[in-house]
């Protein structure tokens, strides 16, 4: 589909098989990220953002979870079929990881050194003392002082701004192609989430590294990020660059997030929310998940499931019926 | 680290005092008289009176008691009433048999039960793990002498395997240094005496192994079930590290805590003396020597017996809490 794309994502659907049956936590997920950009992945809690990419590295918990449909490529690899061990050397190498809990991400049992030398030593056959200037070098990198010292240090010695600084330090070790950053500042006070913001988008100008930048807030994608996919209920229901997004939303769901913003400007204290709640995956068997909670919903939008359809430009997508026509129009 | 263990050790000393003053206690909780044991049932009450006053048993307690502690002190463990001879000398013999005897149990105990426990917890509710957690059940609900009894008669008359019963062959000849004779034989290089020794080992090893390797492969799978799912565990393994270093790496450490407490307690019971076992098997450790002692009323004996053992409970508990410090790095020492 898209030539610099360097990870593509055709219809993933991973699944939680539980007591009650099939849950499709991620339906027919579309995405791809091109070389060096910076994508932001922005829904709700529950909509399915930390699976998608959990199944990318192919790290969901099995049982219960497994891919059961679709395909993701890297750099023209198929990752769904690839045997565990050609998995691995993939996993920190070439696409790297790093996860919303700080405070507990680090193994509390060894120094800051040896689980960044670890992670390098995995990948690349380099004596000790080599890894260790390496380890040294990153946490440099990533704005960390006296790092001769801070090698020698525990987890619990460290702070969470600190902690999540060592991780992403150890997720560039390999100096991985692609970044997934799975909402690295959420756990964190403001004044850090906006150093760290800053840290991955002088990584990614720096080293062109792809980052896909998980988050449940808007504010953070207007921050950094170059393009934007809007997941609602297992799927993503819109997709644009930032600026496209945040001028010309077309999903409803997208204004309703737009509208939940906090806005300085905005005298009156009440703010926005969409009315009712994300429905548990595979709920809602027909029509658009999105319809109980939509003020535009009309007939069909409870009886069809709009598919993800391309806008005037093709890289702003929605999957909404009010923009079908659009699509129908053009052609 | 070393501050904190010189702490550590100075603490025992009060906990070490309580034990003396309780085991010296038990003289005045058991009944029977110690100088009557001494001189028989037909000794005259003269004669009597007279013991007592050569072993201070007419003076007041806490005179007694301090007495007994300055013996402690100076190495004095009493003398054997039976046997007539300083305690001190003959007990390490005994002790030594049983230490070699835990030493065995406990390795099997935690090579297999910590291994049994890592593979059911990666497979978890998979056939190994349902087979695995039955036979820990049996395990820890089986009485060891029973088991015991049928490994003799499987191994030992039925298959012929293994002899039944002692330390070893009472033809053998062992040159004893340290009363360990496993090491004392490879010391000498004395490797047909070695493998005798270990033949005779391996029956009452594996069935004082059985509880300890029930309960530690049972506390290993569900510790490690906990760890796993640790965020650090995703962490390892979003880093490309392959399964055997994500288990005996980064989840066995964490999850060997509690495991620890389990192997201490249950040295410290084996060391205690497995009197059935060692009845059974003819071992001669500090277990029959204390039961020979109680039949015999040689109350000296019990006494050193049980103060030893205490001893080294206390000692085993300071081990296993140093471990933890050593192991994991949140643990202050203060
Ligand atoms: N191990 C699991 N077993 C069963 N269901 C799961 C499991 N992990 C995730 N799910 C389901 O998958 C759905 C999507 O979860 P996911 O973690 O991807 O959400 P998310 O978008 O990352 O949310 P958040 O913003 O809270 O991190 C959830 O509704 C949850 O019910
Ligand atoms: S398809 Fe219908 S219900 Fe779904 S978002 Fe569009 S208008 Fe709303
Ligand atoms: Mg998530």
């Amino acid at each position: 589909m898209n030539d610099e794309a360097i990870l593509e994502i055709n219809g993933l659907k991973t699944s939680f098989f539980t007591d009650d049956g099939e849950v499709p936590a991620v339906d027919n997920v579309n995405l791809h990220v091109k070389k060096g950009e910076l994508l932001g992945v922005v829904g709700e809690s529950g909509c399915g953002k930390s699976v998608t990419f959990l199944s990318v590295m192919g790290l969901i918990p099995q049982p219960p979870g497994r891919i059961v449909d679709g395909n993701i490529f890297f750099e023209g690899t198929e990752l769904t079929k690839l045997p565990e061990r050609k998995m691995r050397s993939i996993r920190g190498n070439d696409i790297a990881m790093i996860f919303q809990e700080p405070m507990t991400s680090l193994n509390p049992l060894f120094k800051i050194g040896n689980q960044l030398t670890e992670a390098i030593r995995t990948h690349q056959k380099i004596d000790k003392a080599t890894a260790k200037e390496r380890a040294m070098e990153m946490l440099k990198l990533v704005g960390l002082p006296r790092t001769n010292e801070l090698i020698d240090t525990y987890p619990h010695e460290l702070s969470g701004g600190m902690r999540q600084r060592v991780m992403i330090a150890m997720a560039m070790i390999c100096n991985p192609k692609v970044l997934i950053a799975d909402e690295p500042t959420t756990a964190l006070d403001v004044t850090i989430q906006k150093q760290i913001l800053e840290l991955m988008k002088n990584l990614n100008e720096k080293l062109d590294t792809a980052i896909i930048m998980i988050t449940h807030d808007l504010g953070v994608v207007a921050e950094v990020c170059d393009r934007v996919a809007v997941m609602y209920s297992g799927k993503v229901v819109e997709t644009a660059d930032v600026k496209t997004l945040f001028q010309h939303p077309k999903h409803p769901y997208t204004k309703g997030l737009l509208d939940s913003i906090p806005d300085i400007r905005q005298k009156s204290n009440h703010l926005y929310s969409i009315p009712g709640n994300v429905p548990k995956p595979g709920s809602i068997k027909s029509g658009c998940p999105f319809a109980p909670r939509c003020d535009y919903a009309f007939d069909r939008c409870l009886a069809d499931s709009p598919e993800l359809y391309p806008g005037e430009n093709d890289d702003h997508e929605v999957r909404c019926f009010l923009h079908a026509q659009e699509e129908s129009e053009t052609q | 680290m070393t501050a904190y263990i010189i702490r550590r050790i100075l603490m025992l000393i009060p906990v070490l005092f309580g034990v003396s003053l309780l085991v010296f206690s038990i003289i005045y909780l058991i009944p029977g008289n110690p100088a009557q044991v001494i001189l028989g049932q037909r000794a005259t009450t003269e004669a009597i009176a007279e013991v007592e006053r050569q072993l201070g048993l007419d003076q007041p307690f806490y005179i007694q008691y301090f007495s007994y502690i300055g013996d402690l002190l100076t190495g004095d463990l009493g003398t054997s009433i039976k046997t007539k001879t300083a305690i001190s000398e003959e007990i390490w013999p005994y002790l030594a048999a049983t230490m070699e005897l835990t030493l065995v149990a406990m390795v099997i105990a935690i090579f297999v039960g910590v291994n049994a426990g890592i593979i059911s917890a990666w497979f978890h509710n998979s056939w190994f793990d349902y087979i695995a957690m039955i036979l820990a059940l049996i395990g820890v609900s089986m009485p060891v002498f029973w088991l015991g009894l049928m490994e003799q008669y499987v191994f030992a008359v039925r298959l012929d395997w293994l002899p039944s019963t002692g330390r070893y062959d009472p033809s053998t000849v062992i040159d004893s240094i340290t009363n360990f004779y496993l090491i004392d034989t490879l010391i000498q290089g004395e490797f047909g005496k070695f493998k005798n020794l270990l033949s005779h080992i391996i029956l009452p090893g594996a069935a004082l192994a059985t509880i300890p390797m029930a309960i530690i492969a049972r506390m290993t799978r569900s510790t490690m079930l906990e760890v796993m799912k640790s965020d650090f565990i995703r962490t390892a393994r979003a880093k490309g590290l392959n399964n055997i270093w994500v288990v005996y790496k980064h989840s066995l450490r964490n999850a060997v805590i509690p495991v620890l407490t389990v192997v201490g307690l249950q040295t410290g019971l084996l060391l205690g003396g497995a009197i059935l076992t060692e009845t059974i098997f003819g071992w001669p450790g500090i277990g029959r020597y204390i039961y020979d002692a109680i039949q015999a009323r040689d109350y000296p004996v019990i006494q050193s017996g049980i103060l030893i053992i205490a001893t080294i409970f206390v000692i085993i508990n300071l081990i296993v809490d140093l471990l933890y410090a050593a192991i994991d790095p949140r643990i202050k020492y203060k």
